[in-house]
């Protein structure tokens, strides 16, 4: 009996996320700024990561290296703004509970907020003990994850989004062609990220580390972070440059996430490291179908949103937003 | 100091009057359940929500010969979605279910029950006994879900039917799926060995965000409303004490050996103020004191942007335990060393354990799965809790046990009232501790 099925289908040529508009004109400046949930007092930064090309995946020489990483080939991605940190459950916590959200803010909900699609109340505690408050969400789903960029949408009018692949390794490289943004020293890591060496097993506050160049902080370890792609086992042979890459599936598994997390080796923590979704993560789900917003065996997976700068027209927005859920059994 | 010879619980089953007031069945039929011959054993699922249908899931992933011949709910559109992704994904030369074996309706079950060998049992808790008791009648193997009941009137209807089942060899596996859980096995065979001493207190958290709701809709009789919410009305969930923290209750009776004399706790409602949030409390505390002097604390919850935790930890003389269903299970000394840390590694999913060990059992004609009477207990254990926080007061077991207040309603249509309704602003009654009256 096949209850899951492991194959991604044939790579369609994506192109939602990046789109061929002629907008030019940016009304708002490319600088870091700090994102209000409106009517409450929290908050999330965000931080302008300029265009530009790199070297995607790894060289047969790095440490650690898996097959998956290569072949390395030219990237080029447009100029995004990524969140400065992994989003909390302070904020993920108004999108799960309609009741919960509107208690917590200071006017009623709009007909559209209210409206929204949300998550079912998991029956289990998705915080696994570890705590909500300055600490990664996790456990969702990349369609969770989506729904939660939704509703930040529909609060905020600005289109935020999960990263592709491409996108989360560049910030992630933050210019460097080494192991790790910092160079190829193992030892530096525990002045950035939280993983098993040092984090008694639990996610920890966001922020608490050292930021990457670019400003990011916990890019590396705390919680594995979803990204939009599929997961494909190579990367495409290219001798021209790949624009802003992607890959999409019909299938539900496996998708990309990056990172590494709090029970990470270092090695796990390299810039160039992937991680592919697994229906194992919804094994304990007793329920049928599966819920289509939880994953209760992966505490170490979490969400970091991004904003492109060049902002889409609303039927594409919508289309990305209003992807089908795909049933899990 | 040897607290455990102190303890008489171990024999309560034998000791105490556990049938009294239990219904007396009518005569068994022989059972006839999973005839030799075949390797083939008939299933049919009583109950086709989510869970119902991942139970069937389950049994199909055994390494038996599975074939499911019947289904009952009372709602058909609960049936039509549970049996479109059973025959999709299992086929239909195993989800062999005709038009004329998909019954619908309160009184389903029991033509259902009587194509197969096996039952699944997953309605709403409130249904419980009644199923069982039918399944028992009939002669057939069982796995049904927790909680077991949702008063005592039920529990021990639950009981009297466990000791027929008992009588006739029919396995009954209850969905208490921490008793099949590896890390929980191995930590408590090792508490039982007496490696962190005796038990002397513990705490056991089912403190999470809260559940689902189901809007109500113009059509909806209240009947159909309350059904449809069944995680809010007392006679069908239980409260959440029951409904959910059940499972870290039968942790402490597990490690206990026993089950409490008495509980006193405080609980209400501070967050549950909408018109969708029917009868239930949103936290409950309750202190349940065992035969040997010890109290073991209870606490869950229901509270958007509060702490979380679902776990069980208990001291003993020389240590501490513990547990929780990600797979932990440590036992540490009193200076801090570690005396167990179970590796979670490759542990197979309890909940597909339940219905691998129920199945085998079967399919060899062994007897061994006799869980109806002990999930009773701890199901009784957090009615008790309930009992506590509703009237405020302290409840000993006896008098929760022997309560004679029936939660269930009169009779079961659809337009038949259930015995707790709105007032005029659509608000339902709730217990108030100091007020309310539970045994």
């Amino acid at each position: 009996m096949l209850l899951h099925k492991f194959v991604v289908s044939a790579i369609v040529a994506g192109s939602i996320l990046f789109f061929n508009t002629n907008s030019s004109v940016y009304s708002e400046p490319f600088d870091p700024y700090t994102e209000e949930i409106p009517n409450t007092d929290l908050v999330f930064g965000m931080t302008p990561i300029a265009a530009g090309e790199f070297i995607m995946g790894s060289s047969s020489e790095e440490e650690g290296r898996k097959v998956d990483e290569g072949p390395q080939r030219k990237v080029a991605v447009d100029a995004f703004w990524m969140g400065t940190h992994e989003m909390t459950w302070d904020i993920f916590e108004l999108f799960l509970n309609k009741n919960y959200e509107a208690s917590v803010s200071q006017k009623a909900l709009s007909p559209e907020v209210d409206g929204l699609t949300r998550p079912t109340t998991p029956y289990l505690d998705m915080t696994f003990g570890m705590g909500k408050e300055d600490k990664p969400a996790i456990g969702m789903t990349q369609y969770g994850a989506i729904q939660f960029c939704k509703w930040l949408y529909t609060k905020t009018g600005k289109f935020y989004r999960l990263p592709t692949e491409a996108e989360w390794e560049y910030a992630a490289r933050a210019g460097a062609s080494t192991a790790y943004f910092f160079g190829e020293d193992q030892t530096a890591l525990a002045d950035y990220a939280w993983f098993a060496e040092n984090s008694e097993e639990t996610t920890h506050k966001i922020g608490e580390k050292k930021p990457n160049p670019w400003g990011l902080y916990d890019i590396y370890g705390n919680v594995m972070e979803w990204t939009n792609d599929a997961y494909v086992p190579q990367y495409p042979e290219m001798t021209d440059v790949d624009e802003n890459p992607q890959q999409t599936s019909e299938e539900l598994y496996p998708r990309v996430i990056r990172g590494g997390s709090y029970v990470s080796e270092a090695l796990d923590l390299r810039s160039s490291r992937r991680f592919a979704s697994n229906p194992a993560w919804k094994q304990i789900d007793p329920q049928i179908p599966k819920s289509r917003w939880w994953f209760p065996e992966a505490p170490f997976l979490g969400l970091r949103v991004v904003r492109p700068l060049v902002r889409p027209t609303e039927e594409e927005i919508m289309a990305y937003y209003d992807q089908a859920p795909i049933d899990d059994y | 100091m040897d607290l455990k010879n102190k303890n008489p619980r171990r024999d309560f089953l034998k000791t105490s009057a556990l049938v009294t007031g239990g219904m007396m069945l009518s005569p068994f039929s022989i059972p006839g359940a999973y005839a030799s011959g075949s390797d083939e054993i008939k299933i049919a699922l009583i109950g086709c929500g989510g869970r119902g249908t991942g139970a069937a899931f389950q049994a199909f992933g055994t390494d038996q010969n599975i074939k499911l011949v019947a289904m009952a709910d009372a709602f058909r559109d609960r049936l039509d979605d549970s049996y479109k992704a059973l025959s999709s994904k299992i086929g239909t030369d195993k989800v062999v279910v005709t038009e004329d074996k998909k019954f619908v309706g309160f009184d389903a079950y029991k033509d259902a029950i009587a194509e197969a060998d096996v039952v699944l049992l997953a309605t709403p808790p409130g249904f419980r006994p009644i199923h069982f008791e039918e399944a028992i009648r009939q002669g057939k193997h069982v796995f049904m879900e927790k909680p077991v009941a949702t008063d005592a009137n039920g529990i021990r209807r639950v009981i009297a039917a466990a000791e027929q089942a008992k009588a006739n060899r029919l396995n009954v596996v209850v969905g208490l799926q921490r008793r099949y859980q590896d890390n929980y096995i191995e930590t408590i065979k090792r508490i039982e060995d007496g490696a962190i001493g005796d038990i002397v207190g513990g705490h056991v958290y089912w403190n999470g965000g809260g559940v689902w709701t189901r809007a109500r809709t113009p059509e909806q009789t209240e009947m159909e409303y309350q059904m449809r919410n069944w995680y809010y009305f007392n006679w069908l969930c239980g409260d959440h004490i029951t409904e959910q923290h059940v499972h870290n209750i039968d942790i402490a009776n597990w490690i206990k050996g026993g089950y409490p004399v008495k509980a006193e706790g405080t609980g209400g409602r501070m967050v549950r103020t909408g018109l969708d949030t029917g009868e239930i409390f949103d936290h409950h505390t309750v202190r349940f004191t065992y035969a040997d002097g010890t109290v073991i604390d209870s606490e869950c919850r229901h509270f958007p942007g509060a702490f979380n935790k679902v776990d069980e930890s208990f001291t003993g003389t020389k240590g501490r335990a513990y547990m929780n269903a990600g797979n932990v299970g440590k036992l540490t000394a009193l200076d801090g060393s570690s005396l167990y840390d179970h590796d979670g590694k490759g542990n197979i999913n309890p909940y597909q354990q339940e219905h691998n060990k129920l199945f085998a059992a079967i399919v060899k004609g062994e007897y061994l799965y006799e869980d109806a009477t002990r999930s009773a207990m701890s199901t009784m254990t957090s009615i008790l809790g309930r009992n506590a926080t509703y009237s405020g007061k302290e409840i000993s077991w006896d008098e929760a046990f022997n309560s004679k207040i029936d939660l269930m309603p009169e009779k079961f249509t659809w337009d038949a009232m259930p015995k707790v309704l709105p007032d005029d602003n659509g608000i339902y009654p709730h217990a108030i501790p100091g007020q309310t009256k539970v045994v």
